[in-house]
């Protein structure tokens, strides 16, 4: 595709910025930086990418992945700015859940350990962990919040903090993966993933990007489930403190 | 008079902040064993922080309450809330059954509640078998308080705490709760200290009263003080509370 042939696409661009206009809807600013923020970063990233894959040293590709939980754990923490010590909570789930997938792609040799195939991979996953994230810390601290009543009830009834909290965190639990789980029963049938439209779209075989399709979809399942139970029992004993007692604000 | 009874709670010099508020200033007093001790005051005079100070749901920021003459951080905490029970104006029910709720403490223990433990604690509070199944979200305000008595008291407490207990209920479920409260008080010697806005309940029940008001303790003694007494907060505390 030609810069030219690119440029034509920023009329989807265009249509919501008239809509916003016409509607005052008042998002036209964010559209303009989200615009130019995701062409300047994919551009740094497309000519970072290249550089990596022709160097293929494991330097740089730990390096990619470094940043990449880096700026994943910066954006997922937002949410959980009142639980101590959250940042170094989310960047160990996203730690280890990098480890368990490639270890268990490279170890099985499932895929090449190649830049190509570590870096797209690996981004796919960290990114999936990091939305696990957000959305398990923003359904439990509204949980702890709105029901504090019962998490005093449980402990003043003798119970332990994970007693008290039991109900919260697996309701958030289950709560983050729905997504996940929900998504991949209507997969092929309601909307073709990204990274399978892309490969069909480059020229790929229709069949091996099902097959890598697969291959994802089934990384994510194992990433959602790591990502939720890690932060979720990371994060709930520091809600209380060493008298058992639930703190003020979470 | 007072100095005869055997003191289980005792508050000495307690403050009680938060980062924005100082919610109790320098509060030092007594419970006595086996006796009703109603807390009075407006709203925000710092009543409930004062009764969770009890249970160690909440820590004083400085001074002590002693538990039977002892810290009260010398108690395991877990053990500390079973012998000093709570009973909240809300009544949190848990879903599921009667049972279910009434067997939470035995359940926290990962110990199985006998049904028929269970009927004779529905039996105390005056509700019959036939409830034992039913959803605990279907029952009435009154039934729920007398459920949530119930499952506190399965902990076999010492010290009952109880927060604005009545406030929401009927006539009719204030006066069945109060007799409850009552009986409880006097066939197991329970010690109380009972919240309340209803300064003729105050009256009704208590042995000792309390009147709180903006974090302080004004007046402390027989439930009899609340009349005749010189300091003015609490003649305009007591009228006003009357004529509502």
């Amino acid at each position: 595709m030609s810069y030219t042939t690119l440029s034509l696409t920023l009329i989807f661009v265009l249509i919501p910025l008239f809509l916003s206009k016409t509607l005052k809807l008042g998002l036209e600013k964010d559209t303009i930086i989200a615009t130019v923020r995701s062409i300047i970063q994919l551009l740094i990233v497309g000519y970072v990418l290249k550089f990596v894959f022709e160097t293929e040293s494991i330097v740089y590709i730990l390096l990619m992945i470094t940043l990449m939980i880096v700026a994943a754990t910066l954006n997922a923490r937002k949410k959980g700015k009142a639980i101590k010590g959250i940042t170094w909570k989310i960047a160990l789930t996203l730690i280890v859940v990098e480890v368990v997938t490639q270890g268990i792609l490279l170890g099985l040799h499932i895929v090449p350990a190649t830049a190509q195939y570590i870096i797209p991979i690996s981004g796919m996953l960290i990114g999936n962990s990091m939305v696990l994230s957000i959305l398990f810390l923003n359904r439990f601290t509204a949980e702890v919040e709105s029901s504090r009543d019962q998490i005093e009830l449980i402990l003043s009834l003798g119970g332990t903090p994970k007693q008290a909290i039991h109900k919260q965190l697996t309701n958030s639990i289950k709560a983050s993966m729905i997504p996940t789980i929900e998504s991949q029963k209507t997969i092929g049938l309601v909307q073709l993933p990204g990274m399978m439209s892309g490969q069909i779209i480059g020229g790929a075989d229709p069949v091996q990007a099902v097959q890598f399709q697969i291959l994802i979809i089934f990384g994510l399942l194992t990433t959602a489930a790591l990502s939720s139970i890690m932060v979720g029992f990371l994060s709930y004993p520091t809600l209380f403190n060493e008298r058992m007692q639930i703190l003020k604000s979470v | 008079m007072t100095q005869f009874h055997e003191t289980v709670i005792k508050f000495e010099n307690v403050c009680y902040e938060t980062e924005q508020l100082s919610i109790l200033n320098n509060v030092s007093g007594e419970f006595y064993k086996g006796k009703i001790t109603t807390l009075v005051g407006p709203s925000g005079a710092g009543k409930t922080t004062l009764l969770k100070l009890c249970n160690g749901l909440y820590s004083p920021t400085s001074g002590e309450v002693y538990i039977q003459n002892k810290p009260i951080n010398s108690y395991e905490p877990t053990t500390l809330r079973r012998n000093v029970g709570i009973v909240l104006q809300s009544a949190p029910i848990l879903k599921g059954t009667v049972y279910e709720n009434l067997a939470l403490p035995y359940t926290l223990q990962n110990k199985k509640f006998p049904k028929t433990e269970a009927i004779k604690f529905l039996n105390n509070v005056g509700l019959d078998e036939s409830f034992l199944h039913r959803h605990a979200e279907d029952l009435s305000g009154g039934q729920r308080q007398k459920v949530s008595i119930a499952r506190t008291f399965i902990n076999h407490p010492e010290v009952l705490l109880l927060d604005e207990i009545t406030s929401a209920l009927d006539p009719s479920s204030v006066n069945d709760i109060e007799q409850l409260i009552l009986k409880i008080n006097q066939k197991y010697q329970v010690t109380m200290i009972w919240i309340t806005h209803n300064i003729e309940q105050a009256k009704r029940v208590g042995d000792y009263t309390w009147v709180m008001m903006n974090g302080q303790l004004l007046e402390s003694g027989e439930t009899n003080i609340l009349w005749n007494n010189s300091n003015k907060y609490i003649q305009n505390f007591v009228s006003g509370v009357q004529e509502v």
